[in-house]
């Protein structure tokens, strides 16, 4: 097995998945672990350049949905594509294949302890991409000076806040160029001000560099205001302001109960639809 | 109760495939890339060059305590000056082997379930397959390797340094010469006695490390579950290297006697 590449498209398959294409799309995708039925029949699509938010109870399947895009789960039923590879019933050989175009922030950061900042954010160009060391390192630098952790390039990630460790695990995960980016709960445990700084870097790198997102929180604030939020550049510096109404339509949220998809729309949607339905009124307050 | 039997054979049968999978996957992260060579390197000085004063610790006493018995014993027929035959046999054929596959299990067993198995619960190891790397050729390929080849080589330094313990108590406290002491160690040892302490401690360094990756990489259930692999990695090894050390004798026996 040759070490992974991005999975090679014709330009066919390139046009159709451009910007408003279907990047990752779920048909009735059904999941259980012996006799607890995790997803049922979940179906949507997220757009290329577009961003969903899930929300949703602990333990109503929201992290499964990331598992199942990097194949770390199979499903039960139904069918997944990722960036037009059909994926639920892929082996894990060509998995890695459709995984070197997809970024991953896990809870937490799951950042390797044993692995420098510069270790870690360039993993993937060092181990697997066979970057030459100037170029992997000028990326790395580059990335970090991103995300604004410049300075630590050299620490371990245990001399890192926890909000430095999430900002690191989103540099690790952007270092390759991955056209789509999964954040599982990026901000929980996090101050306000530092879970801002996070919701921003996912607003950048979907603004300024195009990256489908798929965020998954149970943090309402930090779910709106990447939503309701753009990144723009000014100058030398990025600024962040509320989004137009066009731009909101790019970010929809689809709220999980018990397995199923309750609610799926934009952030203005979502609040309409707390006046008619309890549980997302309850959800919301 | 015959439920509860059926679900304990169903967990075990389990375990056994799992196991049986993961070293069907070494094999073909040995013969095919990508390959990991900083990794194996890496493995190589832990297990080995960190195992080193554990390892000549345990064999110089082990040696010191065996010419100690020896001698006693020895005396009661007139032949204390047979004592570096029982040390030479024992020691390259039985005790060099075990002991440093213990010591390996104890050290080397635990530590590789710890860490794997810190891996597995802080989802290190779905970063590592989210970043497009497969864990058992990043992680298991290169301790297995280690294990394999650095077990006997510390085995042959156990070995060695029990010898010249049971050389220190024979001329010190026994008062034997020193070129009688020798002499006697190598009339006791036959070319095949040699080879079996050479051929075992591959099979032993094996079933140490895959046993230990085994475990860590099957972790589940946060630091507790952590816990509970590192015990299951130590107590799963050892037993494995009394057992493993048995059936490889018997079958070297039949082989080569």
């Amino acid at each position: 097995m040759a070490r992974a590449q991005p999975a090679r498209r014709s330009e066919l398959l390139d046009d159709a998945l451009g910007p408003g294409g279907p990047i990752i799309v779920f048909d009735d995708v059904t999941l259980a672990f012996d006799e607890k039925v995790i997803l049922r029949d979940v179906s949507f699509t997220l757009k290329t350049g577009h961003t969903k938010i899930f929300l949703g109870a602990s333990g109503a399947g929201k992290s499964t949905i990331l598992r199942l895009i990097l194949g770390l789960l199979k499903p039960d039923g139904g069918q997944i594509f990722v960036n037009g590879e059909r994926v639920d019933n892929m082996s894990e050989d060509a998995m890695m294949a459709v995984r070197a175009d997809l970024g991953m922030v896990f809870q937490e950061g799951a950042l390797f302890d044993s692995l420098s900042v510069r270790e870690n954010v360039g993993y993937k160009l060092f181990e697997e991409l066979n970057w030459k060391p100037a170029d992997a390192n000028r990326r790395v630098e580059e990335v970090l000076g991103f995300i604004g952790l410049a300075e630590f390039i050299d620490r371990k990630p245990s001399e890192l806040s926890g909000g430095q460790r999430r900002r690191v695990a989103i540099a690790r995960a952007m270092a390759a160029k991955p056209r789509i980016l999964l954040y599982d709960e990026p901000t929980t445990g996090l101050d306000p001000i530092t879970s801002i700084t996070v919701d921003e870097e996912i607003i950048k790198l979907r603004d300024l560099e195009g990256v489908s997102s798929i965020v998954v929180t149970h943090q309402l604030r930090d779910a709106f205001y990447v939503a309701e939020h753009t990144a723009a550049r000014r100058s030398s510096e990025v600024g962040f302001e509320k989004a137009s109404p066009a731009k909101c339509d790019e970010a929809e949220f689809i709220m999980l109960r018990d397995g199923r998809i309750a609610f799926e729309g934009n952030a203005g949607e979502l609040r309409a639809a707390a006046a008619r339905d309890p549980y997302i009124d309850a959800f919301l307050s | 109760m015959a439920a509860g039997a059926v679900e304990w054979i169903k967990a075990a049968l389990l375990e056994v495939q799992e196991y049986v999978g993961m070293l069907a996957k070494t094999v073909r992260g040995v013969v095919t890339p990508p390959f990991y060579y900083r990794d194996v390197v890496q493995q190589f000085d832990a297990i080995g060059i960190g195992s080193l004063t554990v390892v000549l610790l345990t064999g110089t006493f082990t040696g010191m305590v065996l010419a100690l018995q020896s001698g006693i014993t020895l005396d009661q027929f007139g032949a204390r000056s047979m004592v570096g035959r029982l040390v030479s046999a024992s020691i390259v054929k039985e005790l060099g082997p075990v002991l440093t596959g213990l010591m390996v299990a104890g050290r080397v067993g635990s530590g590789i379930a710890a860490e794997l198995g810190s891996m597995m619960v802080t989802d290190q190891i779905a970063a590592l397959r989210a970043l497009g790397t497969d864990p058992v050729r990043k992680l298991v390929v290169p301790r297995i390797l280690a294990g394999l080849l650095m077990v006997p080589v510390l085995t042959v330094i156990s070995s060695a340094v029990g010898m010249v313990g049971g050389w220190i108590v024979t001329v010190g406290v026994l008062r034997v010469a020193s070129s009688v002491y020798w002499n006697s160690v190598i009339q006791g040892l036959y070319i095949q006695d040699v080879w079996m302490g050479l051929i075992k401690p591959f099979f032993l360094g094996f079933a140490i490390v895959s046993i230990g990756c085994h475990v860590g990489l099957r972790t589940r259930g946060g630091t507790q579950g952590v816990g509970r692999a590192t015990t299951n990695a130590v107590v799963a090894s050892s037993v494995a290297v009394i057992a493993v050390d048995y059936f490889v004798t018997q079958l070297l026996i039949v082989l080569m006697y």
